[in-house]
């Protein structure tokens, strides 16, 4: 890789553009379908299969790899959005190696797992590719829902809530749609704007109108929808960020891993997109790991992600790990930062060494110092300003096992809500389990 | 090192692995690279009356049932007999079995069931050198329609005169070529015998429909918007090879007649289980026309291996082992009791022992919460079906209940003494014990 721009500070064109086209394409290429049907035969169509029930939405997985293997990939695409109406994205960005092919049992027995993923992608890609939406609505109910957030949560909610047919308005804060998915998934796990093209399709099914721009707790109440809905569901995510709390935290070149990655994801043309020479992300999860690979796809120099406990604490998976380091992203564990450097602009950061005592974090006195041109933050989001009526727990709005807020007819999923981990397959099986849940209370099933 | 020297009916091949008669062996250039990658001997494609060749289909001649990872599995094919001129054949032969002259090399024939036909074509081919003859009477397609092939193979009269004719007009061995398209397999075989034939090689193709095109409406391989039914080889057929060789070996009307053993035969094993069935060597077709010459070498170590380990020290002393346990369903012992056990430490925890035994046959394999699979002894039959679903080898094994051990599904002590049907008390026809 040439490196074009070596100048410090933060600035674009760092490398040559057909070297950024080149890093930021497809992670897990496309199956063609030889290399699908190979890919299918590997699977033994397990009896109550364990990878069915590691998967949050519980697709049904033997039945729709054979579906695969005898030729027939729009109906195991059918099978997979039954279960999960967003398995186009969940195929490209679930981690995969912690949920259904940890437990393929020929990962068990051979290290090796069907590829489940790639295979889902195959599948919902080859029914999307021909146009085919296969849900209609149901006769019409002439209930109305209201869902805040067009995040996988959301849409999901969105969708099934549609099919039953009830009318559905979702209040997005954005100018755009998708959530995470068009703003924080890396790039090269979703290529080709599909994040947009999945949702165009899913709303292909009719009944779903997504009003832009209106923010609740801004443009709309929680009371003024509880008024004009006959439910609300809530799938916001989680819209704050956590801050590090030390001085120095405003200097320029200072911010939150998940802009970078919403601006990433945003920009028309990469190689205009400035990035630090020397990058520092604090953090030990997937988005730390996102914002450090990221940086370093579009050039820059030295990039170091350092986390505060141990490596094994990690909330990103050994894949994701393994993936920054083989992309050059150095990880530095049992390190806090004490100190941001630089006048104006930032040219350090300090660290102290840690060490976990008895279960708690110590703070030790030996430091160290990175020289850094840009520092991401991506120490954990948080949820945004609730209305005082919803209970939280942890944090996060509190719900029972059919999703259900303490508010009358208000019902809560996806990352803003407790429980779950925050993965989209698990915001998908909870807005759909949501929708089940408002419909039949709905419809006076319970 | 084991000898694999062959000598069947006093042809001599450096190994018992030969060509069947069929496009591997259509024409000189083929034979020559099949000798030099290591073949023992070959069976000519089939040859016809001189006159204007026959004439094959321009459109596809095979069809296939594939296995996973698209391994062949079976393969269909309705081609005819050899489609070049007798005389271009002839001399080809004669040049190849000049430069190897340690190789076999067989003429497969097939003409009209007239005796002069046979008469004269039989000394011209003699002249090429060739070894010996195979009767086509096995093609179950095309050339049956025209009388011949399996035409012929179905009637026992006509195998028997014919492969009379044909002894009566050379001094080299004659082997009959069976066809599977009957109800029993002995028939033929005897007729071979009685008209003086020195072997029976079987199986040739079984009548088939591989495939049926579900857009054209119409079976594979698909001509125009027809099809046919051909002849069907390839792994999916060894079995019922198997048991047609293992019958005319164990009958004692036929015992001892010479079997070439074809049908499926793909690598080493399958040879030695066709040899310790009675066939005194193996012919192989599909899995050449699949992988190319070169399979041979795997049969030839392979079996070269397997000898050496088993102290078997040259091909008569594999062939027809095994005969001796081949028995009737009566004569099996009712008194031995098996149960199946799963290894745990083998067992990969899919599930398929217990789907299959649970919703079609006894109900006698657990599942706990934490996808731990065991056999209930009171209820398994010993049926063999987890065995041979489960995908990981050796995993399922079949355990031998000792005698005066209780079997638990029966309640019963496990007896020493051998005992079978015939004499079992629920059998109406029972002779009493003895
Ligand atoms: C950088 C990053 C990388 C990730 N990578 C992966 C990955 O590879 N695989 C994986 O499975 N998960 C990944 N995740 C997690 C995953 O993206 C989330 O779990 C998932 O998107 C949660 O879905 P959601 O619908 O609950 O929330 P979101 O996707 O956050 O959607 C919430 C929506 O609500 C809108 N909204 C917010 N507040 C309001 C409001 N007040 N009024 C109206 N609308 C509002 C937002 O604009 C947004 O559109 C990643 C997360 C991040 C941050
Ligand atoms: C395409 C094809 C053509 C064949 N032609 C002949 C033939 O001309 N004469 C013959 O005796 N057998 C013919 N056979 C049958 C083979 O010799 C052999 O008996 C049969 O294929 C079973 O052996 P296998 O399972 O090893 O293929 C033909 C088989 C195939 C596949
Ligand atoms: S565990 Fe693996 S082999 Fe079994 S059904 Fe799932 S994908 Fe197939
Ligand atoms: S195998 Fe060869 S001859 Fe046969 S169809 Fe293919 S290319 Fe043609
Ligand atoms: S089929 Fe074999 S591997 Fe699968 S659960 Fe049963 S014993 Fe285990």
């Amino acid at each position: 890789m040439p490196q074009t721009n070596r100048e410090n500070g933060v600035s674009p064109g760092r490398i040559a553009p057909a070297d950024v086209q080149a890093n930021f394409s497809d992670l897990h290429p496309e199956y063609d379908d030889h290399e699908a049907l190979v890919a299918a035969d590997r699977c033994y169509f397990c009896h109550d299969a364990p990878c069915m029930t590691a998967c949050p939405t519980s697709i049904d997985i033997p039945l729709f790899i054979r579906q695969i293997a005898t030729g027939t990939p729009e109906a195991a695409a059918k099978t997979i959005l039954d279960q999960n109406i967003l398995g186009g994205m969940c195929a490209r960005v679930c981690p995969t190696e912690t949920l259904c092919e940890e437990v393929c049992v020929r990962e068990v027995a051979e290290g090796k797992p069907v590829e489940i993923g790639r295979l889902q992608r195959y599948a919902t890609d080859t029914l999307m590719a021909a146009g085919k939406h296969p849900f209609t609505r149901a006769d019409a109910t002439g209930k109305k829902v209201a869902v805040v957030g067009a995040g996988p949560a959301g849409l999901a909610c969105a969708h099934r809530l549609a099919m039953l047919g009830h009318d559905v308005v979702v209040f997005e804060a954005r100018v755009k749609g998708g959530g995470l998915n068009e703003f924080g998934i890396a790039a090269y796990k979703t290529t080709n704007d599909f994040a947009q093209k999945e949702l165009d399709w899913l709303l292909s099914i009719g009944g779903i109108e997504i009003r832009y721009e209106q923010a609740l707790g801004q443009s709309v109440t929680l009371d003024g929808l509880q008024d004009d809905f006959d439910a609300v569901f809530l799938g916001m995510g989680l819209s704050a960020v956590n801050a590090l709390r030390l001085e120095g935290e405003d200097k320029d070149n200072v911010s939150p891993a998940v802009d970078f990655i919403a601006d990433l994801r945003q920009a028309d043309d990469l190689t205009t997109l400035p990035v630090g020479r020397r990058v520092v992300v604090i953090g030990g999860g997937m988005t730390a790991i996102d914002a450090g690979v990221q940086a370093k796809l579009l050039g820059a120099e030295d990039v170091t992600i350092v986390y505060r406990r141990g490596q094994e604490a990690m909330a990103a998976s050994k894949f994701e790990q393994d993936l920054a380091r083989q992309k050059g992203v150095r990880l530095i564990c049992n390190a806090t930062p004490v100190g941001i450097e630089g006048n104006g602009s930032l040219r350090a950061v300090t660290f102290a060494y840690t060490e976990t005592r008895d279960g708690k974090l110590v703070t030790l006195d030996e430091t160290f110092t990175l020289p850094a041109d840009q520092l991401f933050k991506a120490i954990g989001q948080k949820l945004g300003d609730m209305p005082d009526a919803l209970a939280l727990d942890g944090g996060k709005i509190a719900v029972d096992a059919a999703q259900k807020t303490n508010l009358a007819h208000v019902w809560a999923g996806g990352d803003c809500a407790s429980g779950g981990d925050d993965l989209t397959v698990t915001a998908v099986a909870e807005g759909r389990d949501a929708a089940m849940d408002i419909h039949a209370t709905l419809t006076g099933a319970s | 090192m084991a000898d694999l020297t062959s000598n069947f009916l006093g042809i001599k091949s450096p190994n018992p692995f030969w060509l069947a008669s069929a496009p591997p062996t259509d024409k000189e250039y083929n034979v020559r690279r099949a000798f030099e990658a290591g073949w023992g001997g070959v069976v000519w494609k089939t040859l016809g009356a001189e006159g204007p060749p026959i004439v094959n289909v321009n459109g596809p001649r095979y069809g296939a049932i594939h296995g996973a990872d698209r391994r062949l599995l079976g393969l269909n094919n309705i081609e005819l007999i050899t489609d070049r001129p007798l005389e271009v054949n002839l001399e080809e032969m004669t040049r190849v079995k000049k430069d190897y002259p340690d190789r076999a090399l067989i003429a497969s024939v097939m003409v009209p069931c007239e005796e002069d036909e046979w008469k004269r074509i039989i000394p011209r081919i003699a002249e090429t050198g060739c070894d010996g003859f195979e009767l086509n009477f096995g093609c179950p397609h095309g050339m049956a329609e025209r009388g011949m092939g399996s035409a012929v193979g179905q009637v026992p009269e006509y195998i028997e005169m014919v492969t009379r004719w044909c002894k009566e007009a050379t001094d080299l061995p004659v082997i009959v070529k069976l066809t599977p398209n009957i109800t029993s397999i002995l028939n033929p075989a005897q007729a071979a015998k009685d008209g003086g034939a020195d072997a029976v090689s079987l199986i040739n193709t079984i009548n088939s429909i591989t495939n049926v095109d579900l857009d054209l409406m119409a079976p594979e391989p698909t001509i125009d918007g027809k099809g046919t039914h051909g002849g069907y080889c390839g792994p999916a057929v060894k079995p019922i090879a198997l048991n047609m060789v293992a019958e005319i070996a164990r009958n004692p009307g036929t015992h001892g007649l010479p079997i070439s053993g074809i049908g499926g035969v793909t690598t080493w094993r399958d040879a030695a289980e066709f040899m310790a069935l009675g066939a005194g060597n193996v012919q192989v077709c599909t899995a050449a026309m699949t992988y190319g010459f070169k399979v041979v070498q795997e049969m030839i170590s392979g079996l070269s291996q397997w000898m050496d380990e088993k102290g078997y020290t040259s091909i008569d002393e594999v062939v027809g082992r095994a005969v001796p346990n081949v028995t009737d369903w009566q004569y099996l012992n009712l008194n031995h009791v098996t149960k199946a056990r799963i290894d745990q430490e083998a067992c990969i925890k899919c599930g398929r022992c217990y789907a299959a035994c649970e919703d079609t046959s006894h109900q006698a394999i657990s599942m706990s919460d934490d996808r731990v699979f065991d056999v209930k002894d009171d209820e398994c039959v010993a049926c063999n079906l987890c065995v041979n679903v489960c995908p990981v080898e050796g995993c399922i094994t079949m355990e031998t209940i000792a005698p005066g051990a209780v079997d638990e599904r029966t309640g019963k002590v496990v007896e020493k003494e051998y005992a079978n049907w015939t004499t079992h008390p629920n059998n109406p026809t029972a002779t009493a014990a003895e």
